[in-house]
C-alpha cells in the first residue's frame, strides 16, 4: 500500500506546530479521509470540523499545501505526494484547536444585512410569478455553502484585519442574492457603501478563484453592487440633480 | 462537582436541521423564549444533503395532483403501516409550507408561467417535488436559518446534549457540553423539541454525516419515551460505490427523475423485470413510455426506475447477487443516454443536476454527461423514531416533542423521496406551535441538579480510563461493520440474534473506551459519547426487526420474504423497562376513517 506523509497543524500553548503523520493511501482518497485515518489510529484528539463529506455543507475548510480548500473535495491524486502534504487551519480566523477556527464573526456579520422583504404577492392566492431567466443569477449566489474560504483568502480581512469595516466576499454575495432577488423590495445600497465597506474591495479575484461552488463572486456579485453604489452616490448627473432638489 | 452555566427557555429545540429550525421559528412566532441547540455550526445540518426536492401537491405542473393523491402515495409507499393522521396532515399542509418558504426568500426553479417547478420522483404519481436543481436541502436550510437569525433566535452551536432531564414525569431540561471548550451547560425549558435527525452512522455504508448517531432517539428512550417502527431503515438505492473513499455518498433520485436509467453489466434495464402488483397499473412496460413520462407526457406511465426506494434497492441487490453487477459491486446509473433523445443533453444534465455533475467529476473522475455512474444501496434514513401524537408531535413523555427524522409515523415502512423535506416543514411547524402552547400552559418544572451531575460524571468517565483502553473509533467501526452485515438490507433470524449478542459485547467495550487529551474540541471524546446513542438505537433496530417476521418496505427478511396481513395491523414499539432492558411490544394501528380508506381505494386505479 502506498504511504503518504502529512504535516498537520496541531495547536499547543505556544500557538501550534506541524506534526508529521504517515497515512495509508486508498484509491480515491481525499484529504479529509487522511485526517480521519490519523484521528482513528494515531491522534484521537485531533480536532477537525466536517459533516457531509460531499462538498455540500462547507464545514471542512482548511489550507492544504497553502491553498484554501475543502478537505472533502481535495483528492490526494491532485497533490504531489512525494513531498509531505501540509494541512493547516484557515488563517484569517482565530484558532480554536488544530484545524478548527472560530468563524463566529461571519454569523454576526450576517445579522447586519437587511433581511429579505418581498413585494406584495402577484396572484390572489398569495403567490408570486418569476421567470427562470430572472432567478438564474440569484440561484448562482444561493449555491454558497458558507465554507468561508473566500473570507479566508480576502486580503482585506486576512492581511489588513478590517473585519469591523468590511463584510467580505461571502456577505457581498449574500447581499447580491437579496438585492437581485426579483421579489425583494428592500434597499441595501446605502449600507453596502457605509457600514459594509464594499469600496475596500479592489477586485483581486482571489475569492472567486477559491470558491468550491464556482460562484463568479467578483464579476457577478461584487462588481454589479459596486456599480449600484457608484450610480447612486458618485454619478455626476445624479449628484447635480440632488443639489437642485435639496 | 463540575460547575455548569444554566440557561432558561420556554421552548428548547435540539437540532437545527430543517425540522428544528422550523420548530424554533414557529415557537418564536408564538411569543415564547426559544433556545436552539445544534451539534454542528448553524446551517451545516444533514438537511443540506437533501438534493431532489420537497414533495407538496401544489399541482403546478400536473393539475391532476391534490393532497388526496399525495396522501394515497405516501400510504402506499409506506405499505400502510404509516400513521394515517400524520400522512393526512402532511399531504394537506405541505403546499402551504412550501409557499411560505418562497415568502421567506427561497428561490425554487420555475415553470414556464413563472410558478414553482415540480419534478418526478419515486412513488409520487405526478411531478410533485419543488426543487432547486439538486441542492434543494441547502436552499431550505439557508432560508430557514436566515429567517430564524432575523427573528433573534438564541442559537448554541457545536453543542452536544448528553442527557435529557426528567422531573415529576415531565421533560425539564437537558445537560450537555459545548465542543469548543468542553464546558457543560444546563438548559431548562417548559417544553423540549427533539429534532436530531437520523442514525445512519450505525452502518458502515451510509450517506449520513458524523452527526447521525441517533441522539434524539436515544435521549428520548433513556428518558422513558417510546420508539416506534425502528426496524424500518431506508437503504437508498443509489449511493456512490467507487472509489472506496466515497462509498455511501448519495446520488440523488433526481437523476432518475430526469430520465436516468439503471443497467446491469449486460446493459439490461433490469427494473422492468420485477414491477410489484400495487404499482403495475401505473408503471410503464416499455422504454419509450418511461422516457415520455419523464419529459412530461401526461398520458405516459412512469418508468420502473421511479418505483419506491426499498424496491429499487432490492432489485439492485438481486442483480449484484446474481453476478450481473458492475465491476465494483453495484449497478450502472446512466443519465448520459438521454443524448439519444434530447438535443443539448449535456447542458441539460449540468443545469438539472449540477452538484451530481461536480460530485462525480471531482470525486470519481466520471463525467456523467458522457458515461454511466456506478451505484449501490447506502443507509440513508430511518423511518422509525420517537412515537408522537400525530397532531401535536408530543411524545409519550409530557413536554417532550419530536419532529423530522427522529420522529416516527409519517413514513410507515418506507419513505418516499421528497417526503422528508416536507415532513420537516409540516411537523417542525406543528412541534414548534404545540411546544409553545404547552409551555404557555405548563410552567417549567425545576430541573434536578443531581441528575445533571450524574450525567456529567458519566460523560467524563472516558478521561479517567488508562491509556491502552478501547479506542472509541475502533468500537464505532466494529459496530458499523456488524450492523451492516447482520441487520442490513437482507435480514434473517439467526443473524439478528447474533447481532443482539454482539451488541452486548460492543456495549461492554464502549464502556471501557478511554481517551487522551483534554476536553477542548476532542473528537475521541465526542465519539465515545455518541457510541452510547448508536448502541441504544442499534439495539432497538435489531430487536424490532426480530419481532417483525415478514418483509415490508425497508425491512426485508430472507426467512420471511413475503408481506403478512397479520403484520399490517400493528406497529412495533420499544421502551426502556424498569430494569433497564428493552421492552418490545406490538401496538395496533389507529383505525383509519372511512373517507381516507376510500381515497386510497380511488387512487389504486
Amino acid at each position: 500500500m502506498t504511504k503518504a506523509a502529512f504535516k498537520v497543524w496541531r495547536s499547543d500553548e505556544a500557538g501550534g506546530h506541524y506534526r508529521d503523520y504517515g497515512v495509508d493511501v486508498v484509491p480515491g482518497m481525499v484529504v479529509l479521509d487522511a485526517i480521519h485515518q490519523i484521528q482513528a489510529t494515531q491522534a484521537p484528539d485531533l480536532a477537525v470540523r466536517w459533516n457531509c463529506k460531499a462538498g455540500k455543507c462547507g464545514s471542512c475548510s482548511a489550507e492544504i499545501n497553502g491553498n484554501p480548500k475543502l478537505m472533502c473535495m481535495t483528492r490526494l491524486n491532485t497533490l504531489d505526494l512525494l513531498a509531505p502534504v501540509t494541512v493547516e487551519p484557515m488563517r484569517a480566523f482565530p484558532l480554536i484547536k488544530d484545524l478548527v477556527t472560530d468563524v463566529s464573526w461571519n454569523f454576526r456579520v450576517k445579522t447586519t444585512i437587511a433581511p429579505f422583504r418581498p413585494r406584495p404577492a402577484d396572484a390572489p392566492d398569495g403567490t408570486w410569478r418569476m421567470r427562470q431567466q430572472d432567478v438564474d443569477r440569484v440561484q448562482e449566489f444561493r449555491k454558497c455553502i458558507e465554507c468561508f474560504l473566500c473570507q479566508d483568502v480576502c486580503h482585506i480581512l486576512r492581511d489588513h484585519k478590517m473585519h469591523d469595516r468590511f463584510i467580505g466576499p461571502r456577505f457581498i454575495t449574500y447581499a447580491a442574492a437579496l438585492e437581485m432577488h426579483p421579489l425583494d423590495a428592500a434597499d441595501r445600497v446605502p449600507e453596502l457603501k457605509e457600514q459594509h465597506g464594499i469600496g475596500y474591495c479592489n477586485i483581486t479575484r482571489c475569492c472567486t478563484k477559491v470558491c468550491p461552488e464556482h460562484i463568479t463572486i467578483t464579476e457577478n456579485a461584487i462588481i454589479p453592487l459596486k456599480e449600484r453604489v457608484v450610480d447612486r452616490f458618485y454619478d455626476p448627473l445624479t449628484r447635480l440633480l440632488r443639489v437642485f432638489k435639496s | 462537582m463540575t460547575s455548569f452555566e444554566t440557561f432558561n427557555y420556554d421552548v428548547l429545540v435540539i437540532g437545527a436541521g430543517g425540522a428544528g429550525l422550523r420548530a424554533a421559528i414557529e415557537a418564536s412566532a408564538a411569543g415564547v423564549k426559544v433556545g436552539l441547540i445544534c451539534k454542528s455550526l448553524l446551517g451545516k445540518a444533514h438537511t443540506v444533503m437533501a438534493e431532489g426536492g420537497v414533495a407538496a401537491a401544489l399541482a403546478n405542473v400536473d393539475d391532476r395532483d391534490s393532497w388526496k393523491v399525495h396522501f394515497a402515495d405516501t400510504m402506499r409507499g409506506g405499505q400502510y403501516v404509516n400513521n394515517w393522521r400524520m400522512a393526512e396532515l402532511h399531504a394537506k399542509e405541505a403546499p402551504d409550507r412550501v409557499r411560505e418558504l418562497e415568502a421567506w426568500g427561497a428561490v425554487f426553479d420555475r415553470t414556464k408561467d413563472g410558478r414553482i417547478l415540480q419534478r418526478n420522483f419515486g412513488g409520487h404519481r405526478y411531478p410533485r417535488l419543488a426543487h432547486v436543481g439538486d441542492r434543494t436541502g441547502l436552499e431550505l436550510i439557508r432560508t430557514l436559518q436566515d429567517q430564524g437569525v432575523h427573528r433573534g433566535l438564541d442559537v448554541h452551536m457545536e453543542f452536544t446534549v448528553v442527557s435529557l432531564l426528567v422531573s415529576d414525569g415531565r421533560a425539564s431540561g437537558v445537560i450537555g457540553y459545548e465542543r469548543e471548550r468542553g464546558r457543560f451547560k444546563l438548559f431548562t425549558a417548559a417544553a423540549i423539541v427533539l429534532a436530531t435527525g437520523g442514525a445512519g452512522r450505525a452502518y458502515r455504508i451510509t450517506s449520513n454525516s458524523w452527526e447521525g448517531t441517533g441522539d434524539g432517539h436515544a435521549l428520548a428512550y433513556r428518558a422513558g419515551a417510546e420508539l416506534m417502527d425502528m426496524e424500518f431503515i431506508q437503504f437508498h438505492p443509489t449511493g456512490m460505490i467507487w472509489p472506496p473513499s466515497v462509498q455511501g455518498i448519495l446520488v440523488t433520485e433526481g437523476v432518475r427523475g430526469e430520465g436516468g436509467i439503471l443497467l446491469n453489466r449486460e446493459g439490461r434495464r433490469f427494473m422492468f423485470d420485477d414491477i410489484p402488483e400495487p404499482y403495475r397499473n401505473q408503471t410503464a412496460d416499455n422504454e419509450d413510455e418511461g422516457w415520455r413520462y419523464t419529459q412530461g407526457d401526461k398520458s405516459a406511465r412512469r418508468p420502473p426506475e421511479l418505483l419506491t426506494r426499498d424496491h429499487v434497492a432490492r432489485c439492485i441487490m438481486r442483480e449484484v447477487k446474481a453476478g450481473r453487477g458492475s465491476p465494483h459491486g453495484g449497478v450502472f446509473l446512466d443519465i448520459a443516454w438521454i443524448k439519444k433523445r434530447l438535443s443539448g443533453a449535456e447542458a441539460h444534465i449540468k443545469r438539472k443536476l449540477p452538484s451530481m455533475y461536480h460530485q462525480f467529476k471531482e470525486l470519481g473522475d466520471i463525467d456523467i454527461t458522457r458515461e454511466p455512474m456506478e451505484v449501490g444501496p447506502t443507509t440513508h434514513y430511518i423511518m422509525g423514531g420517537i412515537r408522537v401524537d400525530a397532531d401535536t408531535q408530543m411524545s409519550t413523555v409530557p413536554g417532550l416533542f419530536a419532529a423530522g427524522e427522529c420522529a416516527a409515523g409519517i413514513n410507515g415502512a418506507n419513505r418516499l423521496g421528497g417526503n422528508s423535506l416536507s415532513d420537516l416543514l409540516v411537523f417542525g411547524k406543528r412541534a414548534g406551535e404545540f411546544a409553545a402552547a404547552f409551555a404557555k400552559e405548563h410552567p417549567a418544572v425545576a430541573a434536578d441538579a443531581a441528575q445533571a451531575q450524574r450525567a456529567i460524571d458519566e460523560a467524563l468517565q472516558p478521561f479517567a480510563r488508562p491509556a491502552g483502553s478501547e479506542n472509541p473509533f475502533t468500537v464505532q467501526a466494529a459496530l458499523q461493520d456488524m450492523m451492516q452485515s447482520l441487520v442490513g438490507i437482507v435480514r434473517t433470524e439467526s443473524e439478528m440474534q447474533q447481532a443482539v449478542r454482539e451488541l452486548a459485547a460492543l456495549s461492554a467495550r464502549a464502556a471501557r473506551a478511554g481517551i487522551t487529551g483534554h476536553r477542548e474540541y476532542n473528537p475521541g471524546w465526542h465519539t465515545a459519547i455518541d457510541l452510547r446513542n448508536l448502541l441504544a438505537v442499534s439495539e432497538a433496530i435489531a430487536r424490532s426487526a426480530l419481532e417483525r417476521k415478514e418483509s415490508r418496505g425497508g425491512h426485508f427478511r430472507e426467512d420471511f420474504p413475503d408481506k403478512s396481513p397479520e403484520y399490517a395491523t400493528f406497529n412495533i414499539v420499544t421502551r426502556r423497562a424498569a430494569d433497564g432492558t428493552m421492552d418490545v411490544r406490538r401496538v395496533p394501528l389507529p383505525p383509519m376513517p372511512a373517507e381516507l380508506k376510500q381515497i386510497i381505494e380511488d387512487q389504486k386505479a
